[in-house]
């Protein structure tokens, strides 16, 4: 049992879809529960995962009994033991906090949405767990399409945001396979260990370096790195609430891990940072992606907009980290990887719940909202403390690993970026805060396109729970900085790097 | 020009990349951006077929020749094509047959509720 913890963190989500499929037809009540037990089944094993990762080194699991370079292999190793915990924890959550938002928002189609929901977490955690580089384009296809039709289900725009998404998204895989084809033709192998081995022979050839650009670029339209950022703020903002709860932390850092492994796993840090010249343009496109999304969501009316915009920011951040070539910018990338999926998660939950009570999140719903939703109010607090990077957060920490990383390499226009977006956040947030805190209630004008009848009650106990779980998750993981960076991120950092 | 008789196939799938490329970008209505996703997918599945192929190869299936009704077998690698392009591009397929069904399906949700689509006479509606 012990040795099929590995396999059982995706196969346990991938049957519970199944059997979501089938439930639905008959009780469509009983689908969120069974959704929220295959979901901690797969959190309990990714936890072990992680225990066992800690103690024992690098676990490599055969599917189906074949050996490596010819079968596909599961490779956990600290990186995505770590990845896979936040993914799996931050999709419990959210299964958790969907029961009333899906209930209200998709009425008839409660066992589609979570069926798909399953299946994108599949999908999620088998792009994290796989070693193989074909293996996981199918994956991500699987994440791909079942986010396409989540998101679809949303109001207004949705649609047309969506098939944006699509077209977009699939340019990225096709480029992501185009690279993997490249590099068979070269090595002759899909598995990823594999080809790391044989790629420092071919040092010099061209096709390699053709291949990482496909790669790459592949990844960053799937993360949506300025300038491929395009698609992300309309497909999310008229997403529906317990989607973009989902899909907001989770589709963009996956893909941040993705890019991770191909540099250091595939590629090797040596050659990334002393034989292709890419660093300053790809320090450009991350200090853009800071400063734009900033401006950007600066001038949102809309909260869940301007969070979306903010993501497009915090993909400046990861990729800046990574791409410094300093041991302790990709230490703050990987900690970010953890640290921004649960604030995003925090903070989606935040607004979900108020677009759950007062129908919208623009400013005017904020008002008074203190008095009204003051638990609600508690974890955005949390939340927005922890993006503007104040301690005892994790948002600090992580700026802090990322800027001394790029005090090191000398990158001050990426130090700047990162100060600038802070204090944009910092306005951000208080602004919202400003608004829950000091706006009367007697000033509020009635909407007359509003239907929906205001409740000034805070959000369900079954939106809380999740919601504050993972606020808690942000201050405890801030404590227990030292801890996590020493024993499993150390340890995890390849050689070649300043 | 040798090098155009070893290397053509790889310049068939670069321009029915860019042709496919062109048309999910450029292209202004939704119904021609699916076609051009669908020629995009395809050059890459044809990139990977012609990737396997060698000339006069066979499929790999354990051969045997048959003296006096015993059958002997044997493998011989240099006869074979390679299967794991052939293998990987079975699976590319599917996934291709399923994004385009789920692009069109939105195209078909698109229509339904803007009566057109062109992105240009959509995004005015949306104003």
């Amino acid at each position: 049992m012990e040795q099929q913890y590995p396999v059982l963190i995706v196969i346990i989500p991938m049957f519970t879809a199944m059997v979501l499929t089938l439930a639905g037809w008959f009780k469509p009540s009983v689908c969120q529960p069974l959704a929220v037990v295959g979901l901690l089944g797969s959190f309990l094993s990714a936890v072990a995962t992680l225990a066992k990762v800690s103690a024992g080194g690098v676990i490599s699991y055969r599917l189906g009994g074949w050996e490596p370079p010819f079968g596909i292999e599961y490779r956990v190793d600290g990186l995505n033991a770590l990845v896979l915990v936040m993914v799996s924890l931050v999709a419990l959550l959210v299964a958790v906090f969907a029961r009333k938002p899906v209930e209200k928002e998709l009425g008839n189609k409660i066992s589609n949405f979570y069926t798909l929901f399953v299946l994108l977490v599949t999908g999620l955690l088998g792009m994290t767990i796989t070693g193989d580089a074909f293996n996981l384009y199918v994956l991500l296809e699987i994440a791909a399409l079942t986010s396409y039709a989540l998101l679809a289900m949303g109001r207004g725009r949705a649609y047309m945001a969506t098939f944006n998404y699509v077209i977009l998204g699939t340019i990225g895989a096709c480029f992501y396979l185009l690279g993997v084809g490249l590099l068979l033709i070269k090595t002759g192998s899909l598995n990823m260990v594999d080809i790391g081995s044989i790629l420092p022979q071919l040092a010099g050839s061209q096709a390699v370096l053709i291949a990482f650009g496909f790669l790459m670029v592949g990844v960053w339209i799937k993360m949506a790195l300025f300038p491929f950022h395009g698609w992300l703020p309309n497909a999310y903002t008229y997403a529906p609430t317990a989607t973009s709860c989902l899909v907001a932390p989770l589709m963009t850092k996956v893909s941040v891990y993705i890019m991770l492994r191909i540099m250091f796993t595939v590629y090797s840090a040596d050659w990334i940072f002393n034989v292709i010249q890419w660093k300053p343009v790809i320090m450009i496109l991350a200090v853009v992606a800071i400063l734009m999304g900033s401006f950007f969501a600066l001038a949102q009316r809309d909260i869940k907009r301007m969070l979306t915009y903010l993501i497009v920011a915090e993909i400046g951040y990861m990729v800046g980290g990574a791409w410094t070539g300093t041991s302790a910018g990709l230490t703050g990338t990987i900690y970010h990887i953890m640290a921004d999926g649960l604030m995003t998660v925090c903070l989606f939950m935040v607004i979900g719940s108020v677009v759950y009570r007062k129908g919208r999140a623009n400013f005017e719903s904020f008002k008074d909202a203190f008095q009204s939703m003051p638990w609600t109010m508690g974890a955005l607090i949390i939340g927005g403390l922890s993006m503007i990077g104040v301690p005892p957060t994790c948002g600090f920490f992580s700026k802090w690993y990322l800027i001394s990383g790029a005090y090191q390499s000398s990158d001050y226009a990426f130090i700047v970026a990162l100060l600038i977006s802070s204090l944009v956040n910092a306005i951000l947030f208080i602004r919202i805060v400003e608004t829950a805190f000091f706006s009367a209630t007697s000033e509020e004008v009635p909407d007359p396109h509003e239907h929906q009848e205001v409740d000034y009650a805070d959000s369900p106990v079954s939106m809380l729970i999740p919601m504050w779980v993972s606020a808690l998750a942000l201050i405890a993981m801030g404590l227990y900085t030292g801890e996590i960076v020493t024993r499993w991120i150390q340890p995890i950092l390849p050689g070649g790097l300043i | 020009m040798e090098w155009l008789q070893i290397n053509y196939n790889y310049l068939l799938v670069i321009v029915l990349l860019m042709i496919g490329l062109w048309a999910m970008i450029g292209k202004n209505n939704l119904v021609k951006k699916c076609i051009g996703m669908c020629i995009f997918q395809n050059a890459i599945i044809m990139f990977f077929i012609s990737m396997g192929v060698k000339a006069g190869s066979t499929i790999p299936i354990l051969n045997y020749t048959k003296v006096d009704g015993v059958k002997t077998y044997f493998t011989e690698a240099s006869m074979y094509a390679n299967p794991l392009t052939q293998i990987l591009m079975l699976t590319a397929i599917v996934v291709g047959v399923a994004t385009l069904g789920m692009a069109l399906t939105l195209v078909q949700k698109i229509y339904s509720e803007y009566g057109t689509c062109e992105e240009d006479e959509i995004l005015k509606k949306i104003g």
